[in-house]
C-alpha cells in the first residue's frame, strides 16, 4: 500500500510537471503527425499492409523515444534525483511511476496519431491496436529504465536511442507480426511475455542504476 | 553517530578523499573546512548514503529516513511550487501531520506568502530556503549540510543561525563551510580537509 502511494505520488508529479512545462507531449504529437503527413506525400497511394505496419512502428518508437529522452530531464536539473534517491521508499518506485508517466505521454499521442494513421494509409485492426497497446508498456518500461542510466552520462543524448533502439526490436518484431500476420495471437503473446520479462528484469534493477 | 577509518574515495584514477579519520557521537556537531576540490561535499555525500567509499569504512548509525541532506543544488523541482515541491518529499518521507509541518516551516523560512509560486521564480536566496525547508521537513535525527549559509541574505543566514542553535545538542549535525566562524560557537569538532 505504501508502495502504490508512493508510485502514486511521483507519478502524480511527473504529470503535473508536464502540465506546468508543455515540453514533451506537444513534441511528440507534432512529431508523430509530420511523421506521416511526410509519408503520406513520399510514399505510394496505396503501399501494401506491411509496409504501412511498419511505417507505424517507426513513427511509434521514434515519437517513444523523444519522450523517454525528456523524461529525466526535471530530475537531472536541480540533481533532484538525488534527493529522490535519498527518500526512504523503494527506489523501483522511481522507476514505475516515470514509466507509468511516460506511458500516459505516449497513449495520449497514439490517441491523435493512430485516428491519422488510419486516415491517410489503412485502418488498423483491434489486434493492431492492442499489439500498439502491449508495444507501449514495453517500450516505456525498457526506455525509462534506460533513460535513467543515459541522463547519469555526459553522452545521454546519444546513449538512448543507442541502448534503447536494439532492445526495441523484438517490440517492433511483435508489433508488425500483430497487425500484419494472419494469426497474430502468438506476436501478442510474444509482447506480452516481452512486456513481463523486462518490466520485472527493470523493476528488479533500477536500484542499482540510481545508486552508486 | 558517524564513524569513519581511513576514509577514501575515488572517481576512476583520480582520488578526492584520502584516509578520514571521523567520529561524531550522537548530538555531534562537526564542522568541515577546507579549501575548494578538498572533498568537503565528496564527504558529505559518503555520510548520507549518496555514494559507497572507495577505502577504508564508514558506519552511519541513521537509515534514509533519518538523514536530512542539503547539497550545493537545492534538490527541488522548477516548475513545481514549493508548496508541491515540500508535499511531494512529505509524502515520500511519510511525515505525520504534513500540512501542518509544511507552513510551519513555510512560515519559518519566509515563504508563506510565495507558496504557490513556481520555484522558477524564486531568487537563488529563497530557493536555499526552501532547500532548508526540505532537509527540515522529516525532523532528521542526522543533518548533512553542505555549505547551508550559500546565497542566503543576512536575514535568512541568521535564521539558519537559529536554527542550527535549536538543533544543536539534540540532533548530530555535519556542516561544511567556508565561513567557519559563523558556526565555531556550535562545533564539538573540527576536521580540515587539505
Amino acid at each position: 500500500m505504501r508502495y502504490a502511494r508512493d508510485v502514486g505520488a511521483l507519478a502524480r508529479k511527473d504529470l503535473l510537471l508536464e502540465l506546468r512545462a508543455r515540453d514533451t507531449l506537444p513534441a511528440m504529437l507534432l512529431f508523430v503527425v509530420a511523421t506521416f503527413v511526410v509519408f503520406h506525400f513520399s510514399l505510394p497511394a496505396h503501399p501494401s499492409r506491411l509496409a504501412a505496419s511498419g511505417l507505424l512502428w517507426v513513427a511509434i518508437l521514434f515519437t517513444a523515444l523523444m519522450g523517454l529522452g525528456r523524461a529525466f530531464v526535471p530530475e537531472r536539473e536541480q540533481r533532484v534525483l538525488d534527493g529522490l534517491v535519498l527518500a526512504p521508499c523503494d527506489r523501483s518506485a522511481i522507476w514505475l511511476a516515470k514509466s507509468l508517466a511516460t506511458l500516459a505521454f505516449l497513449v495520449a499521442a497514439e490517441v491523435v496519431a493512430l485516428p491519422v494513421f488510419a486516415l491517410f494509409f489503412r485502418p488498423l485492426s483491434g489486434h493492431a491496436v492492442l499489439g500498439v497497446a502491449l508495444a507501449d508498456v514495453g517500450i516505456c518500461a525498457v526506455g525509462t529504465f534506460l533513460g535513467a542510466m543515459a541522463v547519469m552520462t555526459r553522452a545521454r543524448e546519444l546513449l538512448l536511442p543507442l541502448l534503447f533502439l536494439p532492445l526495441a526490436i523484438p517490440i517492433v518484431v511483435g508489433g508488425v507480426g500483430a497487425g500484419a500476420a494472419a494469426s497474430p495471437g502468438r506476436y501478442l503473446g510474444f509482447l506480452a511475455l516481452y512486456d513481463a520479462l523486462f518490466a520485472v528484469i527493470c523493476w528488479a534493477s533500477f536500484e542499482f542504476v540510481v545508486a552508486e | 553517530m558517524i564513524t569513519a577509518r581511513a576514509l577514501g574515495k575515488r572517481y576512476g584514477e583520480k582520488r578526492v578523499l584520502r584516509r578520514v579519520e571521523l567520529d561524531v557521537p550522537e548530538g555531534g556537531f562537526l564542522v568541515v573546512t577546507g579549501p575548494n576540490g578538498s572533498g568537503k561535499t565528496t564527504l558529505l555525500r559518503l555520510c548520507a548514503g549518496l555514494a559507497v567509499p572507495s577505502e577504508g569504512t564508514l558506519e552511519v548509525a541513521a537509515t534514509r529516513e533519518r538523514i536530512g541532506y542539503l547539497a550545493h543544488e537545492p534538490l527541488v523541482y522548477r516548475e513545481l511550487t514549493a508548496l508541491e515541491n515540500l508535499d511531494l518529499y512529505g509524502r515520500l518521507y511519510r511525515v505525520s501531520e504534513r500540512r501542518e509541518r509544511i507552513g510551519m516551516l513555510l512560515e519559518r523560512y519566509g515563504l508563506w506568502e510565495v507558496r504557490h509560486d513556481r520555484v522558477a521564480s524564486y531568487s537563488r536566496g529563497m530557493t536555499q530556503r526552501l532547500a532548508l525547508c526540505r532537509v527540515l521537513l522529516h525532523d532528521p535525527a542526522l543533518l548533512v549540510l553542505d555549505e547551508p549559509f550559500t546565497a542566503l541574505d543576512e536575514a535568512g543566514a541568521e535564521l539558519l543561525d537559529a536554527q542550527l542553535a535549536e538543533l544543536h545538542g539534540d540532533r548530530t549535525l555535519l556542516v561544511s563551510t567556508h565561513d567557519p566562524a559563523r558556526v565555531e560557537p556550535l562545533a564539538t569538532a573540527r576536521l580540515r580537509l587539505a
